[in-house]
């Protein structure tokens, strides 16, 4: 299931940064930008092309919350778990979207890796709770129908 | 320029070039404690157990802070006591405490600093997990639920052996030490050196133990079990006993071994005698042939590894010599091709590597390893106190025929430039006493991670280089590849100083290795044999037993693993 990487695409990110170990953090972002996860592949082709060991760049990886290991879906939706929210019924939301798409706490992306549900503490836009985003576009006052039809919208867009 | 002066406990101590407090303080004589410091490895200063306190009572991490001329520094104030134990229970608080069944008892940092600092309750909740065990290597073993995260595993892997099997995964609370993506650390490019396990305060890598099946073996009648001893135990296994460190105690673990019920004990240098011939012939070859060369040394199954794993197209360059312990072993299992009774092919070596090398294809013979067990030198001091031996005052015996004759190069084996002082002796048109005296200041003695030597070898010049620690190897491999350095033999072994300082060998220090050292060279004057061609044992097996064999025995073609 896992893809496997483009060396030409990686190359490109690495010669963006001058092949230096110490960007490894602007590489590894811009290798999740392509892929949506940092695929085990781009690992090994890193550690042979910069010197550094897929132990320590696994080391950078688990690090930051960022960055993700496992493929994530076209669309990432994240749904605010922050007091604000939480109190506005946020996890109503949450259980619709895992209902339809027979996602759970565990298993967060679809097999047919179009979506991948996430929880998020505070996304910093609390007058708007209870606030969910897709691919980063903020979507105020949910409820759950509304993520219903939101689901539908983009099901339908594929 | 004037000689500079820091106070330590109001005492004037003087800084000689000395990188950190507390290495100032260790000098001063006073055995601050640490979990994270090694000299020969970068500063973390994580542990903070080296805190001390300076004349404004501002605290400092002494691993980590540069002394400077009129410092005053105080290393045991009640505030420092205080706030040491108060790390000690936090370590402790979410820590096993299974001491009594811990592979590291009686030898563990945390243990003893514990005991040190009189730490009798611990306030905080026990917050430990269960034993988290990757037994998936043949080398050594993690409990990851015993590391408290002090890094010197990691920094040894990757700033010595340049290897960086393992790192710090994930943060906060969930932060450990792991291969990437979590995997076995079989599974990844760890050569199995040990030299984490030597560094590791704690119980959380520790060597394999393989004593309880070999007990086992020994107790069955039907089977002869014979052992062979590395030329680095000797040196390395007395001070566990109370002798001295380095002293050469070969006689003795002969002794002990025949009570323990071995059938027959001999000596690896034996193997090593081979391998200087068959590697002086090789190379010899390679010279006059002018191909393959540089000739990479054999002996380290780690850095075989290591060649495999990174410079595969180096490998026809390594020779094609098996190392001292298994040219042995392929004589010793052809020696007793008949014998009626199962026989059982012991190693006592200093090194956790060789567990691995014992157990590749390419040494078995219908699916038969040729070393059944590669027990440790730490190993062979457990079974040695379990069997009650009281070791000092075991009478030293002799190892049994037809071995029973070693030459002194085979002995230096042992020690980083012994494979290439036994060799080059082979070599020398010279062979007078003087004449081989005066190659042993040649370059190739001594415990630097890189020497370099070179000698006249028939009209030409032969340019040696002679390395340990596979950091330093990696560097010179790529100087070679880039037409920067050239030679024609270079010796390589993982563990810094040569095996002598191998991971399975009870942990010493920077003079413990020099004491080692100079127990082998000492042994090595003491012999009457020094030359492996004089050796009568020798020269009677290529007469005899190796006849037409000495390639299908003595020689090996690694087949890469998929
Ligand atoms: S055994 Fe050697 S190579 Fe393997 S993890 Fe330990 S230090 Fe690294
Ligand atoms: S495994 Fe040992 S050496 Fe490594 S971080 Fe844990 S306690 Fe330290
Ligand atoms: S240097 Fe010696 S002890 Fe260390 S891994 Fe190599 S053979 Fe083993
Ligand atoms: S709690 Fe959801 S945006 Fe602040
Ligand atoms: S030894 Fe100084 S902080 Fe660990």
């Amino acid at each position: 299931m896992k893809a496997a990487i483009d060396f030409g695409e990686m190359d490109a990110i690495l010669t963006k940064y001058g092949h230096k170990a110490n960007n490894i953090i602007p590489i590894l972002q811009d290798t999740q930008a392509k892929y949506r996860y940092l695929p085990r592949e781009a690992f090994s082709y890193l550690s042979e092309k910069l010197g550094i060991s897929t132990a320590k760049i696994y080391s950078v990886a688990t690090f930051y919350e960022n960055f993700s290991l496992e493929p994530k879906g076209k669309y990432v939706i994240k749904v605010c778990d922050g007091t604000a929210c939480h109190v506005r019924k946020s996890i109503p939301i949450l259980e619709r979207l895992r209902k339809e798409l027979a996602l759970s706490e565990t298993k967060v992306t679809t097999d047919d890796l179009l979506f991948t549900v996430e929880t998020v503490s505070c996304l910093g836009a609390c007058g708007l709770a209870p606030v969910l985003t897709v691919n980063d576009k903020v979507y105020p006052a949910m409820t759950p129908d509304k993520t219903s039809e939101l689901l539908a919208k983009l099901k339908e867009a594929n | 320029m004037s000689t500079e002066f820091m106070l330590i406990d109001n005492v004037p101590v003087e800084i000689a070039g000395e990188k950190n407090i507390l290495a100032v303080i260790r000098k001063a004589g006073i055995e601050l404690p640490t979990f994270c410091y090694y000299s020969e490895l970068s500063v973390y200063g994580a542990c903070r157990m080296c805190v001390v306190e300076d004349k404004w009572g501002d605290i400092h991490a002494s691993c980590s802070t540069p002394p400077k001329a009129g410092m005053e520094i105080r290393t045991n104030t009640p505030r420092l006591r205080k706030y040491r134990k108060m790390i000690l229970e936090l370590f402790l608080s979410n820590h096993c405490r299974d001491c009594t069944t811990c592979e590291k008892n009686g030898k563990c940092k945390l243990q003893e600093l514990a005991q040190r600092f009189g730490i009798k309750q611990v306030r905080f909740n026990n917050t430990s997990g269960e034993p988290d065990l990757d037994t998936s290597s043949l080398c050594i073993v993690r409990d990851r639920s015993k590391c408290i995260l002090c890094g010197d595993c990691v920094r040894m892997c990757d700033e010595v052996q340049k290897v960086g099997a393992i790192d710090f995964a994930h943060r906060g609370s969930k932060m450990r030490v792991s291969p990437a993506f979590d995997e076995p650390i079989a599974k990844t490019n760890c050569v199995g050196c040990g030299q984490c396990a030597a560094v590791c305060p704690t119980g959380a890598i520790v060597v394999r133990d393989d004593t309880a099946r070999l007990w086992h073996d020994i107790s069955d009648r039907d089977a002869k079990v014979v052992v062979q001893i590395a030329p680095a135990v000797r040196v390395g296994i007395g001070k566990e006993f109370g002798l001295a460190e380095g002293e050469n105690v070969m006689g003795r673990i002969v002794a002990a071994l025949r009570r323990m019920g071995f059938d027959e004990v001999f000596d690896t240098s034996t193997g090593a005698d081979l391998t200087v011939l068959e590697e002086a012939g090789e190379f010899l070859a390679r010279l006059h042939k002018g191909e393959k060369l540089p000739l990479f040394t054999s002996c380290c199954p780690a850095w075989i590894q290591y060649a495999e794993n990174n410079y595969p197209e180096l490998m026809p360059n390594i020779s094609t010599c098996r190392s001292p312990m298994q040219m042995f072993a392929s004589v010793l299992k052809e020696h007793y091709r008949h014998s009626n009774r199962r026989v059982v092919v012991v190693a006592v070596m200093p090194c956790t590597a060789k567990k691995f090398e014992a157990a590749r294809d390419e040494f078995r013979e219908d699916g038969i390893p040729n070393v059944d067990y590669v027990i440790t030198t730490q190993e062979l001091v457990k079974m040695i106190r379990e069997s009650g031996i009281v070791f000092s005052e075991v009478e030293p015996e002799s190892v049994d025929m037809p071995f029973g004759a070693v030459s002194g190069a085979g002995v230096i084996f042992g020690v980083t430039g012994g494979v290439t002082e036994a060799v080059i002796r082979r070599l020398a048109d010279d062979k007078s006493v003087s004449a081989l005296r005066a190659l042993a200041f040649t370059g190739v003695r001594g415990l630097k991670g890189v020497k370099e030597a070179s000698i006249e070898y028939a009209g030409r010049e032969v340019r040696i280089a002679i390395v340990s620690g596979l950091r330093n190897a990696d560097n010179l491999i790529r100087q070679i590849k880039s037409g920067e350095k050239h030679y024609d033999f270079l010796e390589i072994m993982a563990c810094p100083g040569g095996c002598i300082a191998g991971a399975g060998q009870p942990v010493t220090n920077e003079e413990g290795r020099k004491r080692r050292s100079a127990g082998l060279y000492d042994s090595d004057r003491m012999s009457s044999i020094k030359r492996s061609e004089e050796n009568p044992v020798i020269m009677a097996l290529y007469s005899g037993l190796l006849k037409g064999k000495v390639h299908n025995l003595l020689h090996v073609e690694y087949r890469r693993k998929a």
